[in-house]
């Protein structure tokens, strides 16, 4: 029974991992209607950033750094929607999708030819200690994610909900000719939303580049974030974070 | 000025239903299969029909199949390229464990290539857009993990088929660079004319309407559940083919990791750059996403003393991924338009009204 | 639109000039003649470390001997690069693009391996994979333009078997007693679930069955990023004694981490050669430290040969990588698999004299190799590389395996240099390539 109830945590921290992912593609596909492609690309462009900030090229401190690499990161929102995604607004959803497959392949080539391709270590200083609770392995590093991803979600849920720019991003998606028609202007609301994206990439960067290095397969996380999408629904951000089924996946696992 | 449409009398039905009713077209058209079926064996070297123009056919023709699924019928898939390589097993196993005749096994891979697209196609009956995307994603992961583990399929441990020695008829071995051209040429030429015929009958018209408004399609009377089927058999159809064609001719061996799900986004890429629901547009694509990335790396070569080779790789991909996005802004309903778009304007060229 | 349309056409234009202006070659105007070795590398894509690591290996190493004068003091090393991004479609194009001029490829990958064999062997070109690829390919009988140089998948696995029985207490030395040890034990072989994870599986399984311990295989999805069921599996209720790491990329450094948060200690860890560079561990922090992996050469720059390279190749900074990768285990594969083509070829120059080589007659040079301790000595390799001498039967050589020890710093080498169960391996190979043989209708061709 106590290896069931270890089975089932462990699945459930797996999934807050991937819900991380999970999380920018939601934000995005409701505010831009973008399935965006590249959301694995800009986590690992925000690990390559962190680590060209805090090792690399320069010795920052880590608060620093990261608000150095949030910078690029809304420094990259701002090219997405301002040269690639302006052109296209009103064209089909395929068509946006397109163009984010063609901003992840710019991502990767530039990330990996600024900060070199080997695998980078990541160390931001979080300990990741075990310890037993009931029989029960559990990693602090994952505890600490996990608190990370919550406080993302509730800030996320809190400012859909009660702040006036969430609000007009929440117009957006629902219809964007209507939303124009009240005044919201609607690239800077999807511009926003990527600066918000971009965000939520960056933490998935470090809690994902912490653990497996930064290296070029964080942007296939991308993929496997999926199913916690579908499941958690496309376009719901509290759906995102479902890591229930994560879990279930795992028991599942287990017992084929 | 120089395309011409005036003068041109259609007084009986074949002429007006013709594939190409102008006369600039249809002359278009022969020269270049002139050129495909005599010029190319003639004069390319090796290199370039192993390498760029078989790829290119088969892609073209795995495109175009895709091409019938999202661009006429309306139904995305980004786990086509899992389709590809159910075609590519079966006709190796067809062939070569069954001992089936060359074009039957090949033909035959599409015909269980279908079988199993219908298949995973099942889900499109009750959901749409980009729900359906991942639905077909996961096929993709299910018909690799399938291939990988089921070793009757894909041969144990040294889980790859190797392409057996390919006879036609028994008697013509076809081992030739130009010999493999010539199959994939006439399977290529064979397919689209059925396939040009297909989407401009009453089956394609079907798939418009349902791609365009699908309760009006079923409100006149289309068959949704039928029509979306079909749409899905047709083009797996097409991609087991082109699979099946891509080992047999080019790489000689079916290996999964080929036809992985990057593969996948390559091919709903083709269509996309080269113009959603055209026949044209899916050669122009594939001619971008086979041909081009050759290309850059062929000629960032000539840098390779300069710039580090680390980088020259990378930016190889920004180049790339640059001109994926460059093409969607500038034309964003594919390169198939951009030729409508000359072709207008060679109308009165060089007159401006 | 008219403007739109105009630029556009402007940039096609610019597209075609740049696909036409590619077929050009430069032409180059040596004196010597050139020895033309084509290279397939993936710089990019999530295996880019080691596919870096191994070709600025190769290059590096005929850069030394370009600046030494040439091959014998006659012929020049040419090389060309070609980017495969791990992908077999793209390894093939690249095969094609050079196999005209060029007398051997490393494919640097299982996938594009399995593609060229044929390929190749029908255009008398020599294929070395070195480490990787088919194991049953060291059955020159039925492979002959392959090679397997220095050892292959099977050797290791032996040779890890026997290393974990003189873990266990085995003296190394008398292969009747190694049942007793190794009796009982658990062992996990955490693998990758594409092909070339699954290659070891019928080995590790008929070992068991000889030697009595229990061998049970955990399949890795692909990409491997996420092995956490995995890991469960194998520490609570397998509760394995060793675990055999046998992944590619990403999926080696995950599970240091896993074995950390479940207090498995990280020296009952035991990787595949690919999973035993500076790239794997690092990224895994301090849980890396004490983990074990095997190897086929020495690490570090502490060789005669490598030190002669850090001082006249990056000395007149010609290096092909960053020089704090110099001497690290992909860059010093890559440099190994060099030398030991070169003396190939200095083999082959031996028979048919000074010239530039052809496939047949470098595949001749292959056959005979024969690098002994003094060769070795003179080369300035010593512990870089171990002995070989191939034969017409046997495209391995040497098959001996290299134990080392991450410090956490770096890779140590634990001084155990273990002999494979030849013979034991040598019957599967024979079995496996007979199979292989009798599907596509190949005759064996006779060894004397």
């Amino acid at each position: 029974m106590a290896f069931f109830f270890e089975v089932l945590i462990t699945g459930l921290m797996v999934g807050i991992m991937y819900s991380l992912i999970a999380l920018g593609f939601a934000l995005i596909f409701k505010a831009s209607d973008v399935f965006n492609m590249a959301q694995g690309a800009m986590s690992l462009f925000a690990g390559l950033a962190l680590v060209g900030f805090l090792h690399q090229y320069m010795h920052l401190p880590l608060w620093l750094a990261l608000l150095c690499t949030v910078g690029v990161m809304t420094i990259w929102a701002y090219v997405i929607v301002f040269v690639v995604l302006k052109p296209l607004v009103n064209r089909p959803p395929l068509m946006l999708f397109m163009a984010t497959f063609g901003v992840m392949y710019l991502m990767e080539g530039i990330g990996q030819s600024i900060y070199g391709t080997q695998a980078k270590g990541l160390n931001i200083g979080i300990p990741d200690n075990s310890f037993e609770v009931a029989g029960i392995f559990m990693s602090s590093f994952d505890l600490f994610f996990a608190g990370v991803a919550a406080v993302l979600v509730a800030g996320l849920i809190w400012f859909f909900q009660k702040t006036r720019n969430g609000r007009a991003l929440r117009a957006v998606s629902d219809d964007h000719e209507a939303a124009l028609s009240v005044g919201i202007p609607l690239l800077k609301a999807w511009y926003l939303t990527w600066i918000i994206a971009g965000i939520v990439a960056t933490v998935a960067g470090v809690a994902w580049g912490t653990r497996l290095g930064v290296q070029f397969s964080l942007s296939y996380i991308a993929f496997k974030a999926l199913p916690v999408l579908i499941i958690g629904g496309l376009d719901s951000i509290p759906g995102a974070n479902r890591p229930l089924f994560q879990a279930l996946r795992s028991v599942r696992k287990r017992d084929s | 000025m120089f395309y011409r449409e005036c003068g041109n009398f259609k007084d009986n039905y074949a002429s007006d239903m013709a594939i190409f009713p102008i006369p600039l077209d249809r002359w278009g058209f022969i020269v270049m299969l002139f050129m495909a079926f005599v010029i190319v064996p003639l004069f390319a070297s090796e290199y370039l029909i192993t390498n760029i123009i078989i790829p290119f056919y088969c892609f073209a023709l795995s495109a175009f199949g895709l091409n019938v699924l999202a661009g006429y019928a309306g139904q995305i898939s980004i786990g086509h390229a899992a389709f590809m390589a159910v075609g590519a097993y079966s006709s190796f196993i067809l062939y070569g464990r069954y001992g089936i005749p060359l074009i039957p096994s090949i033909l035959g891979a599409g015909v269980i290539t279908a079988i199993v697209g219908t298949f995973f196609g099942l889900p499109s009956l009750r959901i749409k857009g980009f729900y359906l995307a991942i639905a077909t994603l996961a096929s993709q992961f299910i018909i690799e993990w399938v291939i990988v583990h089921v070793q009757w399929i894909s041969g144990g441990v040294f889980g790859t088929i190797e392409a057996p020695d390919m006879y036609l008829f028994k008697l013509w071995a076809i081992d030739t660079p130009v010999k493999k051209y010539y199959l994939s040429l006439c399977i290529l030429v064979l397919l689209m004319t059925i396939g040009k015929n297909l989407v401009r009958g009453q089956l394609g018209r079907n798939w418009m309407a349902i791609r365009d408004v699908d309760y009006a399609a079923e409100i006149i009377g289309v068959n949704l559940y039928r029509d979306k089927l079909t749409a899905f058999a047709v083009s797996t159809f097409y991609a087991g083919v082109a699979g099946s064609l891509i080992t047999f001719c080019y790489v000689g061996s079916a290996n999964i990791e080929e036809f992985n799900v990057m593969t996948s986004f390559a091919l709903v890429g083709m269509i996309i750059i080269g113009g959603l629901g055209t026949v044209l547009g899916s050669f122009f694509g594939a001619g971008f996403f086979v041909i081009l990335p050759i290309a850059i790396n062929q000629s960032l070569g000539a840098f390779m003393d300069v710039v580090p080779s680390d980088i020259l790789s990378n930016i190889e991909s920004i180049i790339f991924g640059g001109l994926i996005v460059f093409f969607l802004i500038v034309e964003p309903y594919g390169m198939a338009r951009l030729w409508h778009t000359i072709k207008d304007k060679l109308r009165l060229w060089p007159f401006p009204y | 639109m008219g403007r739109k349309l105009s630029f556009t056409i402007f940039a096609l234009v610019l597209v075609a000039s740049f696909i036409l202006s590619s077929g050009q070659a430069m032409a180059s105007e040596e004196k010597k003649p050139e020895q033309f070795v084509g290279l397939l590398a993936y710089r990019t894509g999530p295996f880019a470390a080691g596919g870096s690591g191994l070709t600025s290996g190769k290059e590096d190493f005929m850069a030394l001997i370009n600046m030494r004068g040439g091959i014998n003091g006659k012929i020049m090393y040419k090389w060309e690069e070609c980017e495969t991004a791990y992908n077999a479609a793209r390894g093939v194009e690249c095969y094609n693009r050079f196999k005209n001029k060029m007398f051997k490829v490393h494919p640097e990958s299982t996938g594009i391996t399995y593609a060229l064999i044929p390929k190749a062997t029908k255009d008398k070109i020599v294929v070395i994979s070195s480490g990787y690829g088919r194991a049953d390919a060291s059955d020159g009988r039925v492979f002959p333009w392959v090679f397997t140089i220095p050892t292959n998948y099977w050797s290791q696995n032996t040779a890890k078997i026997k290393w974990i029985a003189m873990q266990e207490g085995w003296d190394g030395k008398d292969m009747s007693t190694i049942g007793k040890y190794l009796k009982g034990l658990k062992i996990a072989n955490l693998h990758i679930d594409v092909p070339y994870g699954q290659e070891t599986k019928p080995i590790l399984d008929a070992m068991a069955k000889k030697f009595g311990f229990k061998v049970r295989h955990f399949p890795v999805p692909w990409p491997g990023i996420d092995q956490k069921a995995q890991w469960m599996d194998i520490v609570r209720r397998f509760k394995a004694d060793w675990v055999i790491n046998r992944n590619w990329g990403v999926s080696c450094t995950v599970p240091l981490k896993e074995a950390a948060r479940l207090k498995f200690p990280s020296n009952r860890i035991l990787g595949v050669w690919w999973c035993g560079a500076e790239e794997d561990v690092l990224p895994a922090g301090p849980a890396a430290k004490g983990y074990y992996s095997t190897n086929f050469h020495g690490v570090g720059r502490d060789f005669p040969i490598i030190k002669e390279v850090v001082d006249k190749v990056y000395g007149a900074m010609k290096g092909n990588i960053s020089f704090t990768r110099v001497g690290s285990v992909y860059y010093n594969r890559g440099f190994v698999a060099a030398i030991v083509d070169h003396e190939a070829i200095l083999t082959a120059h031996k028979k048919f004299g000074v010239k530039v080589l052809t496939g047949e007659e470098f595949r001749w040079g292959m056959e005979h190799l024969n690098i002994t301790k003094e060769r070795i000595k003179e080369i300035g390799a010593e512990g870089l590389m171990q002995p070989l001498k191939t034969s017409c039967a046997d495209h391995e050589g040497g098959g001996m395996v290299f134990f080392q020890q991450w410090d956490g710093k770096k890779w140590v080498s634990t001084g155990d240099v273990i002999t494979p169960m030849r013979k034991f391996v040598r019957g599967m190979i024979e079995k496996s390539a007979a199979k292989y043989a009798k599907e596509k209708g190949i005759t064996p061709r006779t060894c004397k």
